[in-house]
């Protein structure tokens, strides 16, 4: 985990020069294609499932922040991969990784064939992708800010951080209680909560940005904190801006159309700001999804 | 049994070949796919200088497709010989670089820049793309304009130059001659059909650039059906595309008439598909005892009818 870790931070980020003399840093983390079974698909709601799929490569190198492509249909309609972060680790008694699960929110044709899949059904998987979460150490706090689906790659974020003996406090925004999910995992493992929900039946009533910015807006200068936010745009948008505000570093993990996943399609590009004032695109798939909130051209 | 096929001057150890766009640089898959086992490697699109392209949404997915409206985001061609090409070269790969330009004079300068780089074996000229608003397909949707384009590269160039043809004409055989007539070393189809999608609830397209390319197994047999009338119709060998996502979709554009094939959006659900294609054509030329790729290529019998 460590040493990945290590080695995805010696990655060469695009557009800083190629990666060809990163080579070995490169391979290390080159993605698995595997097909993975269906262990179990729990539904959360009429909207959400947790599917856990045994792909025991996949989740040995998966660590914070990555994602997975996830081809839900066999034939060739769908046709296309859609992008989901890793969100649980699973885990054998021996503590030995066996396989990942994502959360998902049923939205389209790919999803909605997810939302119905069965134990035994197979899946494409091709991951882990992409470039990871910063981990802060303390004194440093991590505050994580998510909004509905965007719970998803904060499950093992918050576990990176607590074994790293990081205060580590999840704003968590819904629709309604009922859409709030995991909350005792969190809490049992020292997660402070801060909820909200659009219709008051949980928490504070409204958006998660209100008590994010009530809770920057008390904390000293002096007293670091990262936030790591993922969710709807108007909410990354909302939290870099608060962020930015506060002076805080922000990482935002982005969710874009994505084609490929791979760097190849040229489809999930999101703006960020040129030294010469002007926005450049990249690739989220290969430069992100995890990107610096401060560097993003925010429409 | 002998996979190798020829496009002009150059032996490709095999017929298949990435299509441009489809496979980023190269670099990007390099750790995962072996570029040297590939019957080339065939870049994204280059201009003289960097291009944004266009916002997202870029694509869409549409039955058995997708639409894409990338707008040729690319580094430019300084930037890829400097940058992407030296590792292409320590892998060994078969390089074909995809010239773009909005004139002629851009496009022969470079593809003069590409001929005095170490390492590229081939180009592509993109005279098809339908997302850009100067260049690319109003060169390729005019027969004036496909044959001063490839007269002008091939003044500047003894690489071997493949235009690649629009399937948006209602004759791309033309299209074919005309620059078989310029010089042309092969001429390589379909590039994308032009095609719209839209958001019925909100009643707008549903990629920023409004319309884009249809590519995917949906458009495969029109573009079988273009690679064989490309075939009858000119000299020089065809490169065909179109929808291809296996050994079996590939051996049909070379049975149709396409001496190699190149394989695009198939590659974005499957990027480790390239053995496994390879692997199905030479198991065909078993099978059916054919000694030679180069003989399969064209063979289809259109006297004889299934019933």
């Amino acid at each position: 985990m460590q040493h990945l870790f290590a080695a995805s931070q010696g990655r060469v980020k695009e557009g800083t020069g190629g990666v060809y003399p990163n080579r070995d840093c490169y391979t290390d983390l080159m993605p698995f294609d595997v097909s993975a079974t269906v262990l179990t698909n729990t539904r959360l709601s009429h909207d959400y499932n947790v599917l856990a799929l045994a792909a025991p490569q996949v989740a040995a190198a998966a660590i914070p922040g990555q994602f997975l492509m996830v081809k839900a249909a066999t034939g060739h309609d769908p046709l296309l991969r859609r992008p989901f972060s890793v969100f649980e680790i699973l885990r054998d008694a021996a503590g030995t990784a066996t396989g990942v699960s994502i959360l998902v929110k049923r939205i389209g044709v790919s999803t909605e064939l997810l939302y119905a899949a069965k134990p035994g059904d197979a899946v494409a998987c091709l991951g882990p992708l992409g470039q990871p979460f910063t981990l802060v150490d303390p004194p440093a706090e991590g505050w994580m800010v998510a909004g509905g689906v965007g719970l998803a790659p904060f499950w093992t974020l918050a576990e990176a951080l607590v074994a790293r003996g990081v205060k580590t406090t999840l704003f968590y925004g819904a629709r309604r209680a009922a859409e709030l999910f995991y909350l005792d995992f969190f809490r049992t493992l020292g997660v402070d909560l801060v909820l909200t929900t659009e219709d008051g039946s949980a928490g504070e009533t409204g958006r998660v940005i209100a008590p994010l910015d009530r809770a920057l807006a008390a904390r000293p200068a002096d007293q670091p904190v990262t936030l790591y936010a993922c969710g709807p745009e108007g909410m990354l948008a909302a939290t870099a801006s608060t962020a930015a505000a506060y002076n805080r570093r922000c990482e935002v993990s982005v969710e874009r159309i994505m084609g490929c996943g791979m760097g190849g399609c040229y489809s999930c590009i999101v703006p960020m700001k040129s030294e010469s004032g002007g926005f450049h695109h990249i690739r989220s798939c290969i430069a992100g999804p995890v990107l610096d909130a401060a560097q993003i051209v925010w429409d | 049994m002998d996979l190798s096929v020829r496009i002009g001057s150059l032996t490709l150890r095999n017929p298949v070949m990435s299509a441009s766009g489809c496979f980023g640089y190269g670099v990007e898959y390099a750790d995962m796919v072996d570029l040297s086992t590939l019957g080339a490697v065939v870049v994204k699109g280059l201009f003289l200088k960097e291009r944004d392209g266009h916002p997202a949404p870029r694509i869409v997915e549409t039955p058995a497709g997708m639409i894409n409206a990338i707008g040729l985001q690319g580094i430019g061609v300084h930037r890829f010989v400097s940058e992407k090409l030296p590792e292409l070269r320590a892998r060994n790969a078969t390089v074909v670089v995809n010239v773009c330009g909005t004139s002629v004079d851009e496009y022969a300068e470079v593809s003069r820049i590409l001929s005095d780089a170490e390492g590229v074996h081939a180009l592509e000229l993109n005279i098809s793309c339908p997302n850009i608003k100067e260049g690319g397909i109003q060169f390729g949707c005019s027969l004036i304009g496909t044959h001063d384009v490839v007269s002008a590269v091939r003044k500047v160039t003894r690489l071997p130059i493949i235009p690649k043809l629009t399937p948006n004409v209602t004759d791309p055989a033309s299209f074919a001659r005309a620059a078989e007539e310029a010089g042309a070393d092969a001429v390589s189809l379909v590039n994308t059909f032009l095609a719209l999608a839209i958001d019925v609830e909100a009643r707008r397209p549903r990629i920023s650039n409004g319309m884009g390319g249809l590519s995917g197994p949906a458009i495969r047999p029109i573009a079988v059906r273009m690679v064989y009338e490309c075939r009858q119709a000119v000299k020089i060998p065809v490169v065909g595309m179109g929808g291809i996502m296996d050994a079996r979709d590939a051996l049909e554009f070379m049975i149709a008439g396409a001496t190699a094939v190149q394989v695009g959006t198939a590659n974005f659900v499957d990027p480790l598909l390239w053995q496994k294609m390879i692997d199905g054509i030479g198991g065909y030329l078993t099978r059916h005892n054919i000694a030679s790729a180069m003989d399969l290529v064209g063979s289809v019998d259109m006297t004889r009818r299934s019933h």
